[in-house]
């Protein structure tokens, strides 16, 4: 079995599996980061999207030992100094999550898209988010914080 | 479902790709973004005896301007593409066509060799590779060769590589400056995949109005529409040249029918779009 070096929200991990293993069951299984969720396991619902590189992927569909030597972000890597992120931040407040089960691909992929446009339209954010599955909400909510973050320029 | 066994392999150069290639003898997959590919190993669907996977092959990833082309390395990222100002500059009708593939963290994976290669007849690229009249380079161990598209696509994700062959590099001719464009797409939700999708270019040329077209999702192969072309070629950019190109293009196209569309709803489609891809390239075209 393949060893797999790595960097998870800034700390050097490691781990050894199958080359069969899915990134996100790396996450969860090996590194016990369950903060990240397996939804589809196809590429449809966005849950289990982690930021590799910086870039918002698919932890679904990706194999593990493809991400040998590259930098992830994990929902548990976005509080600094023990507070929330300022995207997690305008999610409570602008009551962007219910079950939750959506919340770390949707916060992930909001942070790709405003990094990638710091000034989206509201159309771009409903563009951008259209990413991942939110089965509670109806998306308003998200759509509020993620341009309240924006407007706060905070990210 | 989590994918089944197989052997892994992410050799670092072309040629040890390729001789994985003949050594697994076409029980092979390569492996690109793999957002199309690892879905499939999800669902059991694939079952390769092998992955050799293309992410380590630095010399595959680049954009490049020669000779009136613009050159992307097969495991160029959808992502790049659309950042890329070589792109926005000398390929716009590529650019706006990225913006439909899928959704930003498809694009961080997906690769325009891989969405070529994969050959989803709703896909965009293809659609775009068929208008513009690109080409794309094959190697294996026979040597290079390369392909116009009609020449590639055969039909439903079927092209005409063989197995020990890896499509390496994708060339698209510099859009003329001031160039018009257009990439209209139909699907149910943002990100879905292409009901019906329509890749309009419109330039001038010795005087004359040069047009391309070809649409994604109408039949197993992208389609070039000439005979819609050549309605505008010859009456210029009116209103009423391209609505008669419009309906030409749903009499030309051969789509069928599935879960998501009637044959007869593609056909609409792809006469609907052409009109409104015709009439926004002629808008953003300059003289």
């Amino acid at each position: 079995m393949p060893d797999i070096h790595l960097t998870v929200n800034g700390v050097p991990r490691e781990g050894r599996c199958e080359p069969r293993k899915l990134l996100v069951d790396f996450l969860r299984e090996n590194l016990e980061l369950t903060g990240t969720h397996v939804g589809c396991e196809h590429g449809i619902c966005g849950a289990c999207t982690v930021l590799v590189n910086g870039e918002a992927t698919r932890s679904c569909l990706m194999l593990a030992v493809q991400a040998d030597g590259a930098e992830i972000t994990t929902v548990e890597g976005l509080m600094r100094d023990g507070k929330l992120h300022p995207l997690q931040e305008a999610f409570r407040e602008h009551h962007a999550l219910q079950c939750g089960f959506c919340t770390p691909g949707m916060l992930l992929t909001a942070l790709d898209l405003l990094r990638t446009n710091p000034s989206p339209s509201e159309d771009e954010v409903r563009e951008g988010i259209s990413a991942v599955l939110c089965r509670c909400t109806g998306y308003h909510g998200i759509v509020k914080a993620v341009l309240s973050a924006a407007a706060a320029r905070s990210i | 479902m989590k994918p089944p066994k197989f052997d892994y392999h992410a050799p670092v150069t072309l040629d040890e790709a390729i001789a994985l290639l003949v050594r697994y003898g076409g029980d092979a997959k390569l492996l690109a973004g793999g957002q199309s590919l690892v879905p499939l190993l999800n669902f059991r669907l694939a079952r390769p005896a092998a992955l050799i996977d293309l992410n380590r092959i630095k010399s595959l990833s680049y954009i490049r301007e020669h000779d009136g082309q613009v050159r992307f390395g097969a495991m160029t990222r959808q992502r790049a593409i659309e950042f890329s100002p070589v792109v926005a500059r000398r390929l716009p009708l590529l650019r706006e066509a990225t913006r439909w593939v899928g959704h930003l963290p498809i694009r961080s994976r997906g690769t325009i060799g891989g969405s070529i290669a994969h050959a989803d007849p709703s896909a965009e690229y293809p659609a775009v590779l068929t208008a513009l009249d690109g080409e794309v380079v094959a190697r294996g161990p026979r040597g290079e060769r390369t392909l116009a598209p009609r020449a590639f696509f055969e039909t439903y994700l079927t092209t005409t590589l063989a197995p020990d062959e890896i499509l390496t590099e994708v060339r698209l001719p510099a859009m003329p400056d001031g160039a018009g464009w257009a990439f209209e797409e139909f699907a149910r939700r943002q990100g879905d995949f292409a009901i019906v999708g329509v890749a309009a270019a419109v330039w001038r040329a010795s005087g004359r109005a040069a047009v391309r077209l070809a649409t994604a999702g109408a039949g197993g192969t992208p389609r070039r529409l000439r005979e819609s072309e050549e309605i505008v070629e010859r009456d210029g950019l009116t209103d009423t040249a391209i609505e008669a190109a419009a309906r030409r293009a749903s009499e030309l196209v051969e789509p069928d029918s599935d879960i998501h569309a009637s044959a007869d709803y593609r056909r609409h489609l792809a006469g609907v779009l052409t009109e409104r891809a015709l009439k926004r390239a002629r808008g953003s075209a300059r003289a």
